[in-house]
């Protein structure tokens, strides 16, 4: 079993989460040959076992390679992050990480709903690569308690693996009213409620009947959190059909059975308070043009036919800032607002590499294309660092 | 990471794992892919007599949705050409010299024959000869493989001819198609054996096609019997094994054993070692998954040893041969009864039924403590299955065939009565023979049998 789990560690640090937290039916289980007429092999499920295995005993498999006196400051402790600054280290780089938020481990730590991965095996997926020799600092962020240049200055490379911003605003009015939460917030609230023992969990503050403005995954997961908590109703409100939504159909599939309730072709355009409190989301009616190049059907809005979906909590699901202010102050180039980067995860500046959601700018952001971003990275900035000049030793006495 | 290596009468190699005679090791090509994939060794698919093949050849057992839980076959020995495989052979043993190349020969019955090929192998640069006993089908009616090893006189005479000229080590495999397998290790010593390997083929036939009442493997509308092999076979091997390992002449003389017979994964690997085998040999496994097996044989052998804090793969050959008892030997006053644990106990009732009707009905259905009678019951209740320990001989059955892990437990319960064999018992009180005397004996030490 143990050999199993180094197998699996040396091809993805990030193992015990992507067995977990892996849209396996979309890769690995639906890709198995055994699909067409079986079963496929439970791969996510047996890696989790394999995974568990190695961290209750607390093995360390990997010897990381003899210094070699180069220094990378990555910025961000998500999956990109923490791959890029374990295989670094592995590699015998010193690796150095800046984490904005309190707990490290990203995504995994902060926004994985509780039922698929709980705080723990996140965050004894750091320790994991901390037992590297990684550095992991939290509580820091760039441009507020680092700038870049120091890092640029102090550091022979930087990896930027900072993820996405918040879920940006509706823009419409009663935005701001108690009982408006981000999905992100509210997932990570239950995160750590739940790191703190399953009373805090059922403490939170959560509404009888809730609506999830959204249909991506993350819309989903704080749909079925909310559910699970024990909102009496909870309602998915949508601006487009349900072969639009963005979420997995397994996932889609999944919550049907969970008791969610959707509301389609409905776009929110205020919500509506009473003492200062979420009564209800008052919405316009859509209907559906013609397919736009993505294939989804254009919404209009019909502003004559309103509709007012009754609830006292509203949660926004509606994606993710872009990394704007990151791409400024290493001041790179963007692509449709996100970090631009070749192949090789370099960005304009051949000092900075990046990668992650924050280079995502199409395709599904997962926490394996993360971590294979990490160890793209890692290669890229060893080939990096192996190419400039030989430093003296004396160097740092001169 | 622990040491793998060994040494088997003087051949080495970097761990215990050889490619059997069989298919995998029919050709240069495939030898020298196999060490490139990390084998210790190969045995050389027999060479000797010219013959020919017929086509369709390997026939499957599958079990419960598990493809090639044995697998069985008409090939013959090499159909190659005698003087490409020599070549061939010492093209890898040039190239690979860390690793055991061993040849396995069979020829006709004189002493001629043998001494021609043994010398041919020697001069390859090989470093062993397997005398092939065993291959149970074709060839034995040519009056060679198991024809030989199934008459004792054969094995010592023949094995005495190549002992005579042979300067490499010997080593005889012995063939699983007798009565007792000590028979042939005996006389394979007495011809001056090096080393003996078992367990080879058993014979068998795959089965019936149901609609052309064809024999499966099918050749032209016929079918013959064939050797049977893969881990369907690995209990047997593991007995003959242990049989021979445990005979006074193989401990007094240390001679090595190579142990084959269904090795798939590095736990079947540990279990042959522990019962004798110096060497390990595998051919339906690398059939079935290919060369690649290797790393898990290996990888996982070394990090079972660490784990034991053993060193050495040496440590451990047989290890657990001193644990071979006979029946007689065996502590009959040793008690163990069945505890099934009811909050994993998923009520299917398969326990009971087997121990009702195929053991000693000694398991009870009850509804809240209290014994049903479950063919009068008419209660919505889910039964439970509990057992009446004062009345559970610990045979195992329920254990083993309850579908949940570790839910039925076999317990070791104090008897109360002295450890005694039935071997002490017949030395002292060998009036039991007779029934009157056995119910006095088990009155007196409180022998209960329900």
């Amino acid at each position: 079993m143990t050999g199993a789990a180094v197998t699996i560690l040396e091809a993805n640090l990030m193992g015990a989460s992507c067995a977990r937290v892996c849209p396996v039916e979309e890769l690995c289980e639906g890709a198995c040959v055994l699909g067409a007429d079986h079963k496929p092999i439970e791969i996510g499920r047996l890696q989790r076992y394999a995974t568990d295995h190695i961290y209750e005993r607390g093995v360390m498999p990997f010897t990381a390679a003899p210094p070699t006196g180069r220094r990378v400051a990555v910025v961000g402790a998500g999956p990109a992050g923490l791959t890029c600054a374990g295989e670094l280290a592995k590699l015998g780089h010193e690796a150095v990480v800046f984490e904005r938020r309190e707990l490290p481990g990203g995504l995994s730590t902060y926004g994985i709903v509780v039922m698929r991965e709980p705080i723990r095996v996140s965050l004894e997926e750091v320790d994991f690569v901390r037992r590297l020799g990684v550095e992991v600092h939290t509580g820091v962020e760039i441009g507020r308690d680092v700038t870049p240049e120091s890092l640029l200055e102090e550091f022979d490379a930087v990896f930027l693996g900072a993820g996405l911003g918040g879920v940006p605003a509706l823009g419409i009015p009663g935005e701001y009213l108690e009982g408006v939460t981000e999905a992100l917030d509210f997932i990570a609230a239950t995160k750590l409620a739940e790191k703190d023992g399953l009373d805090r969990l059922n403490g939170l503050p959560l509404g009888r009947h809730v609506a999830v403005i959204g249909a991506g995954n993350t819309a989903i997961d704080a749909a079925t959190v909310a559910r699970r908590l024990g909102a009496e109703r909870v309602t998915i409100v949508y601006r487009r059909s349900e072969s639009e939504m963005p979420a997995y159909d397994f996932e889609i599939a999944f919550i049907k059975q969970e008791g969610v309730e959707f509301r389609l072709q409905l776009q929110p355009l205020e919500i509506l308070g009473r003492d200062g409190r979420v009564s209800g989301l008052r919405c316009a009616r859509v209907t559906l043009g013609v397919p736009g190049p993505d294939g989804r059907r254009s919404p209009t809005v019909d502003p004559t036919d309103e509709v007012v979906v009754p609830c006292d909590q509203v949660i926004t699901a509606i994606g993710q800032e872009k990394p704007r202010a990151l791409i400024e102050a290493f001041g790179l180039e963007s692509t449709l607002g996100y970090a631009a980067v070749d192949e090789a995860l370099r960005t304009t500046n051949p000092k900075v590499f990046a990668g992650g959601d924050c280079v995502r700018a199409t395709g599904h952001a997962m926490t394996v294309t993360a971590v294979a971003d990490g160890k793209i990275a890692a290669r890229s900035i060893d080939a990096y660092l192996a190419s400039l000049p030989v430093r003296s030793a004396l160097e740092g006495t001169r | 990471m622990a040491d793998l290596s060994i040494d088997f009468a003087g051949i080495t190699s970097p761990n215990p794992f050889w490619l059997a005679s069989a298919p995998p090791s029919n050709s240069g090509y495939q030898v020298h892919k196999a060490f490139e994939y990390g084998w210790g060794g190969a045995v050389w698919k027999t060479i000797g007599e010219p013959v020919l093949n017929v086509s369709s050849r390997y026939g499957a057992l599958n079990v419960g949705g598990r493809r090639l839980v044995a697998i069985n076959n008409v090939e013959l020995i090499s159909d190659r050409p005698l003087d490409v495989n020599l070549r061939e052979i010492a093209d890898v043993k040039r190239m690979w010299p860390d690793r055991a190349v061993i040849v396995s020969a069979m020829v006709g019955s004189t002493p001629e024959a043998w001494a021609d090929i043994v010398r041919k192998i020697e001069d390859t640069g090989a470093d062993g000869i397997e005398l092939n006993y065993g291959c149970p089908h074709g060839m034995s009616e040519r009056g060679m493989g198991s024809a030989v090893g199934q008459v004792p006189e054969y094995c010592s005479m023949i094995t005495g001819w190549v002992s005579d000229v042979a300067s490499i080590p010997v080593i005889v495999k012995l063939t699983p198609n007798v009565t007792d397998v000590t028979v042939p290790a005996r006389a394979a010593l007495v011809g001056r054996a090096d080393a003996l390997s078992l367990i080879n083929t058993i014979n068998s036939i795959m089965g019936v096609d149901l609609d052309s009442f064809e024999l499966r493997p099918n050749i032209g509308g016929k079918g013959s019997h064939g050797g049977y092999a893969g881990q369907a076979v690995k209990p047997i091997a593991l007995h003959m094994l242990s049989a021979v390992a445990g005979l006074t002449e193989v401990r007094a003389a240390r001679t090595p054993i190579s142990g084959m017979g269904g090795i798939e994964t590095w736990r079947d690997a540990a279990e042959f070692m522990l019962l004798g085998a110096t060497s390990l040999q595998v051919c339906t496994a690398v059939m079935h998954y290919g060369f690649r097996v290797i790393d898990d044989l290996t990888d996982g052998l070394s990090r079972w040893l660490d784990d034991k804090g053993i060193a050495s793969v040496r440590e451990i050959v047989g290890a657990s041969v001193p644990r071979i008892s006979a029946f007689g030997d065996l502590d009959l006053a040793h008690r163990s009864v069945a505890r099934i644990d009811p909050e994993t106990c998923i009520n299917c009732n398969l326990c009971y039924v087997a121990c009702e009707e195929a053991a000693h009905q000694c398991i009870d259905l009850t509804v809240d403590g209290a014994r049903i009678d479950p063919h009068r019951y008419a209660g919505a209740a889910t039964t439970q299955p509990v057992v009446r320990e004062d009345d559970c001989v610990g045979c195992n059955l329920c254990s083993l065939v309850c579908p949940v892990d570790a839910c039925i437990e076999m317990i070791t319960l104090p008897s109360g009565r002295e450890s005694v064999t039935w071997n002490q018992l017949m030395r002292e009180r060998p009036e039991v023979l007779e029934w009157d005397a056995m119910l006095r004996y088990r009155d007196e030490t409180g022998i209960d049998i329900h």
